[in-house]
């Protein structure tokens, strides 16, 4: 292509970016084949990941180990440090374990469950806070359905592929939760900062409805989120508004479990996320 | 004989030669689906990094619609909006051209400070398209991200550099 041309075309391809990013605004649908078979394609991969970084820690511990074995004390050290490594391992099995039982608790409990899933990635780079489930479509997951681990409600699915679905956060700023102060029952706003913290508005009038330790859960108006999923613990409590942290913390969520939609008949009221 | 024109040249390069900066820019772009999971914008751009660091490398190696396609993998690979680095990345490729036409000489440190320029306007651009089509965070919370794709910019230069070797190596 001569040089001229190029310009042109990375001109008109601009356009093109631009009308993308307002198809994005106007009709947040548009290609979520296209962005569903992207994550579809890396899903496996990072789900993959995992075992890779613990191969690899596991190799770099060899070569150590051949190292100390010309050392004196190779032997004692080796098992002292096999011992310790088999100590963690041993907290670990006993923490997953923990959250395995805590998990399975809950996947008995909740009958309306359309799938559990892993948590396998997020949007680590862009403004967006939303991350990757290592189940899709073909698991009867679909748009809008709520996603729950054991602490607290996550957010809700926004694009399916096949066998992955991203999910936006409960602490994205386009994400808009009905919830209620749990001791009081007063109706609350749960709206996502976008750095982890969650906003929270009194719907009612009234003095400084908000005190420290508060819990937030989800009061099932709207007709999507199950009402009494824990959200959010307030942590700064102003006049009428409050901020909160998310219970169900997505920097150390692991396991995940996809929930119908709570009344799909009712015409949802409820201030939907605007999705890419 | 007649000079060849920069696209000719590259027609006449082996497949590796031409293969190289378009595949590691693909692979830093991919490197947001990494198990990493975070409540802030934390990730550096990784392939806007490479992008910037293989076009101050070898001006001539690119044309600005590049930025198209590659723009597009990484729109799709990071969770922003389709379109997003599409245009950004254009944008910034047809500025660094205009701007390679005016200047006369340039160094390392030009070549950093222009990586930086472009790095706080895809950073700031991108989270203005979030803006535009959801609702973004405080742009605040995108100040630690831009410091750190500027911090790890010379370290980008450096990998591009290695991977030239390679590609250039008989």
């Amino acid at each position: 292509m001569g040089l001229f041309a190029g310009y042109v075309a990375a001109v008109a391809g601009l356009l093109v970016g631009v009308i993308l990013i307002a198809l994005a605004r106007f009709h947040p649908p548009a290609f979520s084949a296209l962005r569903g078979a992207a994550t579809d394609l890396v899903s496996p991969v990072t789900n993959g990941g995992r075992a890779v970084v613990v191969a690899v820690t596991d190799s770099a511990d060899e070569v150590a180990a051949y190292w100390n074995a010309g050392a004196q004390n190779a032997t004692l050290r080796r098992e002292l440090a096999a011992s310790r490594a088999r100590l963690v391992e041993a907290r670990v099995l006993h923490y997953e374990n923990a959250r395995l039982k805590a998990l399975a608790g809950l996947v008995a409990a909740t009958p309306e469950r359309v799938a559990v899933a892993q948590v396998v990635g997020s949007t680590a780079s862009s403004a967006r806070r939303l991350v990757t489930l290592s189940v899709g479509a073909a698991s009867g997951v679909r748009r809008g359905q709520p996603v729950r681990s054991t602490e607290g409600l996550v957010g809700r699915v926004i694009e399916t592929g096949r066998i992955s679905a991203r999910v936006l956060l409960v602490t994205d700023a386009s994400s808009t939760v009905p919830a209620l102060l749990v001791r009081t029952g007063l109706p609350v706003l749960a709206t996502g900062h976008g750095d982890g913290r969650i906003d929270l508005r009194a719907l009612a009038a009234g003095a400084a409805p908000f005190r420290r330790g508060d819990l937030i859960a989800t009061s099932g108006t709207g007709g999507v989120y199950p009402p009494g999923i824990p959200i959010a613990v307030v942590t700064e409590a102003h006049r009428e508004t409050a901020v909160g942290m998310p219970l169900a913390d997505p920097a150390r969520l692991d396991y995940a479990v996809v929930l119908r939609i709570f009344e799909p008949d009712l015409p949802s009221p409820a201030p939907a996320p605007r999705g890419p | 004989m007649s000079r060849l024109a920069p696209e000719e040249i590259r027609a006449l390069l082996p497949l590796r030669a031409r293969a190289v900066p378009i595949v590691a820019t693909m692979a830093a772009s991919a490197l947001a689906t990494l198990p990493i999971v975070t409540d802030m914008p934390l990730l550096p751009p990784f392939g806007l990094l490479m992008l910037l660091a293989w076009r101050l490398l070898r001006p001539e190696l690119w044309q600005a619609w590049v930025g198209l396609p590659l723009g597009l993998f990484d729109d799709l690979m990071s969770g922003q909006p389709i379109g997003s680095a599409m245009a950004l990345w254009t944008i910034v490729l047809l500025a660094l051209d205009l701007s390679d036409n005016r200047a006369i000489w340039q160094d390392y440190w030009h070549d950093l400070l222009i990586a930086t320029f472009a790095l706080a306007f895809c950073i700031a651009g991108g989270w203005m398209v979030v803006a535009f089509t959801a609702a973004a965070p405080s742009l605040l919370a995108m100040v630690p991200q831009m410091v750190l794709a500027i911090l790890l910019m010379p370290s980008a230069i450096r990998i591009a550099a290695r991977l030239d070797r390679f590609r250039l190596a008989r």
